[in-house]
Order: structure tokens, then sequence, then C-alpha cells
């Protein structure tokens, strides 16, 4: 079954995608914060991560770095999320090798869409 | 006693010797051997052509007459050359610079080359002079009758009556063939007159070395000695008189003025002039001259009065002792020394004024006829050496004139007192030209004429009374019997020296005419440009006009014209040497501006500036309308000149300037970046609480099959995260109001107690639902402060629920306390967290600072609270700070503190509302 690890720390977003996902029949986990994110990646690997910008205490870009330059990591397909909806946010999110990124406010199918995507690859 | 042959032979076999020192040095000149000849000694020695006959023999005869009087006609010239050798030098650079053949050569080409402005000065020099060489004329036939004089009574000096007028002509023909001979080889008064220097400097010695040769022979042989001398009751009569007065300061002023205004001094100074640093020499060694010249005048004077009969002419002295003593040798080097003074004076005074006749007089004649122009290679430079050539025959026979009627009227100082007043009209517009920028050449003109006709009236005039060509009546009565324009008593002015009366009207009348006029007449460009050429010449070197003048002609046109002024040699080297210096190999040089400027400068030293102009302008084009752009250039490099510094003190505020509008752009770019980040941090914002909203309503539109209970919760979420919305916005309104100012807020009198136990009991639902506990500590009685109450109480649940919020504590205590300290109200909102880290300690109070809280929002702070918190603490004249972190346990202390109210104020602030 397809692993998705959504990192966000708004609670409410995260109940919203954990409904959609589990919906297309994907097994679903969820951390607040970018430390949290890290510790969850030293056990299984998730097939895809959902990954926000602003995340208390290490920002997605930070992770997404950190995870692009792990070889054990950098193989995650990563899809971020940001709220601020900057061309400047995408260009610093492709340039650290985001595989996908999602504007707020998203719509449900575009999100589903990308995962898929990325984890058929 | 010497026969007539034997002094007739010596002066020929002397004249003779002058002749060949000319020739060679001439011959030695053309070939380049230089040396001697353009000496310093020589050139100072050639100066000393000052010291004329007048000098020579008229220096015994005024002191013999007037005492210490003739002091001052060395005195001035010493003053120039000791004091105001700046102004020579300048004179001197400026000649050498534009080429000036003649001193009207270089008035007229200071004011913008005017025709007219030189044939004046050229008339007032000749007749000026012209009193002058019959001076000398007179001198020389005077010495020669006595020298050869056969009778004892001719000896006591030659009436008036008897002077052999013969003897005169024969002078002055022998004067003008010399002249001729050595005066009109050339014609570029640039390429010097080498030969006529050196005679001139020659002469200088011997007529230096017979009037010390006499001193010596006449003190210590026929007056015993020096102390002797000054013992002879003469002495007395000559030492006696009363002389420093206004005819002194007069006289001082002639000489000096003379040194610098006479042609021939010109001449010698400035136009023969070879090398500037010779002017050095000259300061001191011609100031020695004259002072080796009039060691012995007095001694002279003394025992001549004493010897002499009773009758006896004392002009005549120096020549008249040795005679009288049997000194034939003596006498004859007398003779020869006063000849030397007289023919140098006339030699150099008819080239000078030579010159000046041939380039302002018949140059621009020849210019305007054209069928005295063919056009042949060296036509021009021939048609000036023939007129100068009858120039000089008629100047000397002008002198001979003059003589004929005047020489049985007066002494000889008296005549030379003449011609200095008369050329000392030239004093006004040279200094003005030399250091005045706006003297104008209709004010010279002006001055010059006015000067001249006064003088011509008040002295000239009177120097031909008894001579019976005018009336007696006009000088007792005046003109038509106006007693007020009598020549020796101008407008009443009686009991006045002729000369001091004189040169008083004539100067007065020729400087004031000269600044008034000026300072009325505008200045023509032309006149602009050559003001500042000259007025500024060590700083602007002559070929700065070509800059200014933006000329062109056809190169051929321009040598045609060359060969015809400079002949066709001279003309063909000028135009090799200039093509050679623009880097060609063959042919003719091009036309430039500068090379025009060049050629104008070179024919200026032939045919005079003027002229010079009038005929480089016939082949030129383009020069008029370059005039203007040539004026705006000399207005603009003058002001860049003397305003140097104002412009050095607007470029330092401009700096200021600048770096001022850099400092506010730099302050506008932080504004923008700021509000960049406000927008951002907006949109941020907006955004999180829109996703939650798309996401749920989504999954409601899509899914149908939601359980009820589920539907419900989403419907519940999107429902408190449109209120998290408008909250947002409100408080961003709110915040952008307080920033602003905009809210005019009616301050009312309240008890901030009661506003903070209101608060606080609004705020226990919220702490008991979080699991905090709210404790109050002491509290401050009976306080009144100005305030909002409604915006009072929204600062303290800000605070209370800040602090129950971002508490990390599991068991999260808030203490309230209050105080009034220093007279202000004191709020202090403490809890038990974490506490601020210090990194985030100064951005807590800026917008959307959110990011320094460990917890995640849950109650939509917006991260705006603090901030506009602080804004209406700062609205109610209060302030909100975090205190320093306190002791360990005690997490973040907050504090509000208020001025307290003014008891005054209670009533008027509730009636405001």
């Amino acid at each position: 079954m397809t692993a998705i690890l959504i990192a966000e720390d708004e609670p409410n977003l995260v109940e919203s995608l954990s409904f959609i996902l589990r919906r297309e029949g994907w097994a679903v986990s969820a951390v607040f914060d970018g430390e949290a994110v890290l510790e969850e990646l030293r056990g299984d690997l998730p097939d895809v991560l959902v990954l926000d910008v602003m995340l208390p205490k290490r920002n997605g870009f930070d992770i997404l770095k950190t995870i692009k330059t792990d070889p054990r990591l950098t193989a995650i397909p990563v899809l971020m999320l940001t709220a601020k909806g900057q061309e400047r946010d995408r260009k610093t999110a492709e340039q650290l090798g985001a595989d996908a990124f999602v504007t707020k406010p998203f719509s449900n199918r575009e999100v589903v869409d990308s995962i898929k995507r990325l984890a058929g690859r | 006693m010497l026969s007539a042959n034997v002094v007739l032979f010596t002066a020929l076999a002397y004249v003779a010797l002058l002749f060949l020192v000319a020739f060679v040095s001439d011959r030695r000149a053309r070939h380049g051997w230089l040396g001697l000849v353009r000496s310093p000694v020589v050139y100072t020695l050639s100066i000393s052509v000052y010291c004329t006959s007048w000098t020579f023999y008229g220096a015994v005869g005024s002191a013999a007459r007037n005492g210490l009087e003739f002091a001052t006609i060395y005195l001035g010239p010493t003053l120039v050359f000791v004091g105001w050798w700046f102004l020579l030098r300048k004179l001197v650079r400026i000649g050498r610079v534009h080429r000036a053949s003649s001193i009207a050569d270089l008035i007229s080409s200071r004011y913008g080359k005017s025709t007219s402005l030189a044939v004046l000065v050229t008339i007032i020099a000749v007749i000026g002079t012209t009193p002058y060489i019959a001076l000398q004329l007179k001198a020389v036939t005077t010495s020669f009758q006595v020298v050869a004089s056969t009778t004892h009574t001719d000896l006591l000096g030659i009436a008036e009556s008897d002077l052999d007028l013969r003897t005169g002509f024969w002078v002055a023909a022998g004067m003008a063939v010399f002249t001729i001979l050595f005066g009109t080889r050339n014609i570029d008064a640039n390429e010097h007159h080498h030969g006529v220097v050196a005679a001139i400097a020659l002469e200088a010695l011997v007529k230096l070395f017979a009037l010390i040769a006499v001193g010596l022979y006449v003190v210590f042989a026929i007056g015993g000695g020096i102390g002797e001398v000054f013992a002879l009751p003469t002495s007395d009569r000559v030492l006696g008189s009363e002389v420093f007065g206004a005819r002194w300061v007069a006289l001082t002023f002639l000489s000096a003025t003379a040194i610098i205004c006479l042609p021939r001094q010109f001449q010698i100074t400035v136009v023969e002039n070879a090398d500037e640093e010779h002017l050095r020499t000259a300061g001191w060694l011609f100031p020695l001259y004259l002072f080796l010249t009039c060691l012995f005048t007095l001694p002279i004077a003394i025992i001549g009065l004493a010897t002499m009969p009773p009758g006896a002419n004392p002009d005549m002295f120096v020549l008249t002792l040795p005679m009288l003593n049997g000194q034939g040798a003596l006498s004859l080097l007398v003779f020869i020394g006063g000849f030397s003074s007289a023919t140098s004076m006339v030699i150099v005074a008819s080239i000078a004024l030579s010159i000046m006749v041939s380039n302002h007089i018949v140059m621009p004649i020849a210019l305007r006829l054209p069928w005295l122009a063919p056009g042949v290679s060296g036509d021009v430079k021939s048609l000036l050496l023939t007129s100068r050539r009858i120039s000089i025959v008629l100047i000397l026979s002008l002198g001979f004139v003059y003589f004929l009627f005047s020489a049985r009227s007066d002494a000889l100082a008296s005549i030379g007192l003449i011609a200095f007043a008369g050329v000392a009209q030239f004093l006004p517009c040279i200094l003005g030209g030399l250091y005045w920028h706006s003297a104008s050449k209709a004010g010279a003109f002006a001055g010059l004429l006015a000067g001249f006709v006064v003088w011509a009236y008040t002295l000239l005039l009177p120097s031909f009374e008894g001579g019976g060509a005018l009336p007696a009546s006009l000088f007792s009565e005046g003109p038509w019997g106006l007693g007020l324009l009598r020549p020796q008593a101008l407008f009443g002015a009686e009991g006045m020296d002729p000369l001091v009366h004189a040169l008083f009207w004539s100067l007065s009348l020729n400087a004031g005419l000269f600044v008034l006029i000026s300072l009325v007449k505008e200045q023509n460009p032309l006149e602009r440009l050559q003001s500042t050429l000259f007025v500024d010449v060590f700083r602007n070197p002559a070929d700065r006009e070509s800059r200014f003048l933006h000329r062109s002609a056809a190169i051929d046109d321009l040598f045609v014209l060359a060969q015809r002024v400079l002949g066709a040699e001279r003309a063909y080297r000028l135009f090799r040497e200039s093509a050679r210096r623009q880097g060609l190999e063959e042919g003719l040089p091009r036309p430039s501006a500068e090379f025009i400027a060049q050629l104008e400068r070179e024919f200026a030293g032939s045919i005079g500036a003027a002229s010079a102009r009038v005929m480089i302008s016939q082949v030129v084009t383009g020069e008029t309308i370059s005039l203007d752009e040539m004026m705006r250039l000399v207005d603009e490099t003058q002001q860049v000149i003397e305003y140097s510094q104002q412009l050095e003190q607007k470029s330092q505020q401009l700096q200021m300037t600048a770096r001022q509008l850099r400092e506010a752009n730099d302050r506008l770019k932080q504004l923008d970046a700021q509000k960049d980040d406000f927008l951002s941090q907006v949109s941020h914002e907006v955004r999180t609480p829109m996703a939650s909203i798309r996401s749920f309503s989504e999954i409601l539109l899509e899914a149908r099959d939601l359980e009820g209970e589920q539907a419900a919760r989403f419907l519940s979420i999107i429902h408190d995260e449109t209120l998290r919305l408008t909250r947002l916005l409100d408080e961003i309104l709110d915040l952008s109001h307080l920033e602003r100012g905009e809210v005019a807020w009616s301050l009312d009198l309240v008890d901030p107690e009661r506003v903070l136990d209101r608060a606080v009991e609004t705020c226990r639902g919220m702490a008991a639902s979080a699991g905090a506990r709210l404790t109050i500590g002491t509290r401050a009685g009976g306080a009144r402060v100005m305030a909002h109450e409604d915006r009072l109480n929204q600062v303290f649940i800000n605070l209370i629920s800040n602090a129950i919020k971002h508490n990390s504590s599991r068991r999260p205590v808030i203490t309230l306390s209050s105080g009034l300290v220093d007279g202000r109200y004191e709020v202090v909102v403490q809890d038990n967290g974490g506490g601020v880290p210090a990194a985030a300690r100064e951005r807590i109070f800026t917008k959307f600072s959110r990011a320094w809280t460990q917890s995640r929002p849950r109650e939509g702070g917006a991260g705006l609270g603090l901030a506009i918190s602080r804004a209406i603490a700062r609205k109610m004249q209060g302030e909100l700070e975090l205190l320093p972190d306190g002791p360990a346990g005690v997490g973040a202390r907050f504090r509000l503190s208020l001025p307290l109210a003014a008891a005054a104020e209670q009533p008027e602030r509730r009636a405001g509302e």
C-alpha cells in the first residue's frame, strides 16, 4: 500500500489532506514540525512526502535540502505546499529538487493527481 | 680752440665707427652669432637711449637754474625699474606674445585691433616726438658751434639768434641716412634691429664715459676735490632752492611715465627685447647707469656757476668748462658724447615712428586702395620699406621745421618736458589695457583724443610763443578774448606752473573720459577676446585665440597673401615649418584655425595687428559667426576662473544633496521591502485558512455519502476558519488605522483596575479550557488614567491570552499584578513558560512575528496582537515592553505602563466625547 507522509502545522489541513488521501486507499501519517519529519524518516520511508514550507522549528526548504542531499532519502518524491504563492518560492523549491509544487488554497484533485504521478514513477 | 674741420672729421669718423659696429652686428646676427649682441648688458645699455642730449647737456643747465629738480628725470625711471618691474614684465610678455611692432600697435591690438586707435596713437606720437627731435638737432647744432667756435663770446654759449640752421639741417639729413640704412633693412620688427641696437649700446658707453671723464676733470682738476666744490658759494644757490613741490611730483611722475610710454623706449624695451630674462638684469643695471650719469651733474653746475663768466649758457657748461681750460681732447670727447646722446635718440625714435606711420597709416590706406595692391610676391614688404624710408625723412623734416620755429625760444629741458607730457597721454589706456578687463576702445579713443587736444593747446601751442607765428593776445587774453580758455590758465586755473597745469588738465580729462566711457560703452567681441588675452596674459597663451576664432581659408590664398607680406622666401619657410609640425612630409600645411592665428601673428609683427587682421580677413571665411561663440567661451572661461570657488561650494552642496537623496532612497527601499514582506505575510496568513475552507468544501461537494456526524464536523471547521479569516482581516485593518493615526480617539478618565478585572473575567474560560491558572498578585488602588476603555481591555486580553496560548509549561500559571511607580500606572503580566528566546526579543512587537513561539497557533493569532497592543499603548501616551528575563521558573513578563491622569483634566475630557 502506498504510504504518504504529511508534514503540516495546520491541524485542519492535516485532517482534510488525510481524508482525501485515505479515500484513495493510501496509508497516511502526519507530523507537525520540521524536526519531526526527519525523525520520522529514520524509519521506513514513505512513497511520497507532502511538505509544507512554513513549518515550525525547521522550515520546509531546509528539510527538502536535507532530504535531497542525503543519498538514503534523495529518492523520496516530495510535494511542496506553500501559502505564499510567490514565484520566488517555486524557484527555490525547484532548485532544491522538489518533485511537485502546490499552492494553497489547492484543489483536492490537484493534490491527488500530483501524488499519483509521483507514486507511479 | 678746435677747428671746425677737426670737429667735423671726428664726428664723421665716429659715425663711420657706428656704421661699422651696426654692419658687423647685423651680419653676425644674420649668421646666428648673437652672443654679444643679444646679451642683457647690451639690452640695458640700449635702454639708456632714454638719456638724450637733454640729459647730457641739459641736466647741468637744469641744476644750475632749478637746483635738485634735474634729479626727477632719473628718479622716475628708477622707480619704474625697481618698483614697477611687474608692469614692464607684463608689457614685454604681451609685446612678445602678440608681436607688437610699436606702442601704437600694442594699444590698437588691445582694443580690438582698432585701426582708428592706431592712427590716433601714431599721430600723437609723431607730434609728441617732433619737439624732442628738434631738441636733439638744437643740442647738436649748438654744441658743434660751441666746440668749433673761434671767438670768446661764442664760448660763453651761442645766443639763440646766432644758431647756424644749416648745421641743424645737415645733422638731420645725416641721421636720416643712418636710420634708413640700418632701420629699414627688414620689415619684421621681431627680427630685431641688431645693428642699430649694437650701435646704440656703443653710444651709451661713449656718453657715459664722456660724462664721467668731464666730471672727474671738473671736480678734481678745476674744483680741487669734492669737499672744495660743495664749499663754493654757488653750491648754496644750487642746493638751496626749494624744489619739493607740485612740480617735483609732476616731473617725477612724467619721467616715470615716459620710460613706459615713449615710443622709442617701447621700441627698445619691448620690441627689441630678445629674452624676457634680460629685463631682470636691466632692473638693477639701468638704475645704476642712471645714477652714474647724474653723479657729476651737481658739481659741474656748481663749478660752472662759480667759474664761468656771467651770461654763460649753463646748458653748455659740460662742454665750455673743459674748453675754457684749454682741454681740446676732452672737449672733443664731450662733443662726441653729446652727439651720441642726440643721434641714438633720433635714430631709435625715427625707427619707432616710421614703423608706426607705415603700419598704421600707410598700410590701412593701401589696403583700401585696390590699385595700390597688385598682389605681387613681396609687394607689401616693399611698400612697407618704402613708406618707412619716406616716413623717416618726413619725421626728421618735421623735427627740423619745429627746430626752425621754436629753437630760439626755449631751454633744452622744457622742450623735453613738452614731449614727455605728450606721450604721457598713453598712460591711462596702457595701464587700463593691461589690468582692467572692461577698458574699451571707445573709452581709450575718447580719453586719448581729449588728452592730446588739451596737451597741444596748453603746452605745445605756448612753445611757439614769441616765434612770431601766433598773436601774443592769445596767451594773455585767451582766444576771442575768452579768459577762461587761456592756454596756460584753463578755466581760471591761474598761478600754476605751466607744466603742472597742462598735465593736470590733460590727464584728468583723459583718464576721466577713458574710465567713464569704458564703463558705459559695451566692448565688441574682438575687444573682449583681446582684453582677456592681454589682462590675463600669464594665464592665457596667445594661441588660445585659435580656439575662439574658428576660421578657415584656402591654403593657396593664405600662401599668396604670406608671400605678399613676408616675401617669397620667408613665406615658404614659414609654411614648410608649419606643414612639418602638422606631420605633413611635403606640400602646404592644412589651413587650421591654429595656423591662421599663427599667420596673423606673423603678419602683425610686420604690418601691425590691425592691418594683419584686415589682410587675413580678406581671404578668411566663417569669422563673424564664431565671434559670438568666442564671446560665450570667453565669458564662460572667465566665469570658471572667477567663480571656481563658488562652483566647488555648489558641488559640495550637490554631493550633500545626493547623499541625502541616497539615504532617503535607501529608507524608501527599506520601507518598500517591508511592505512587500508584509503583503507576503498577509497572503500567507489568508491562504492558510482559505486552504482548509476550500479543501473541506470540495470534500463536501464531491462526497454525498458522508456520515452526518463527519459532514457536520467538516462544516464547523469551515465555519471556524471563516471566523479566523474575519479576525485576521479585522486585525490588519485595526493595525493599519492605528499606525496611520487616522482615528482620533477621545480619551476618558478611566479606572484601569476595573478594566483589568473585566479582562481577567473574559479570559477565565479560555484559561480553564487550556488548563491554566490565573492568579492575581498585588494591586494598585485608586488609579486614574486617560484611556479608551475598550482598547485598554483589548490590550489586557491580548497579554493574558498570549500568556495562556504560548505557555510551554505543563501547568501554566499566569500572574497579574499592578502598581503605581513614578506617577505611572503599571500592569505586569507574567507566566511560567520558557520565556522569549533572546533572538526573538526585539522581533516580537513587529507584525507576524509568531515564529518565536514553539506551539502551533490555535486560536487564530496572526502574529499581530502585540504590534496592535503596543500601538494602542502608545496612543494613550503609554508603553508596552517585554521585561528582561527574571529568575528561573519565571517566564515572559510583559509590562504596560500609562501616565496617571492629572486631577484638573477630569471633567473637560469627559465632556469632549
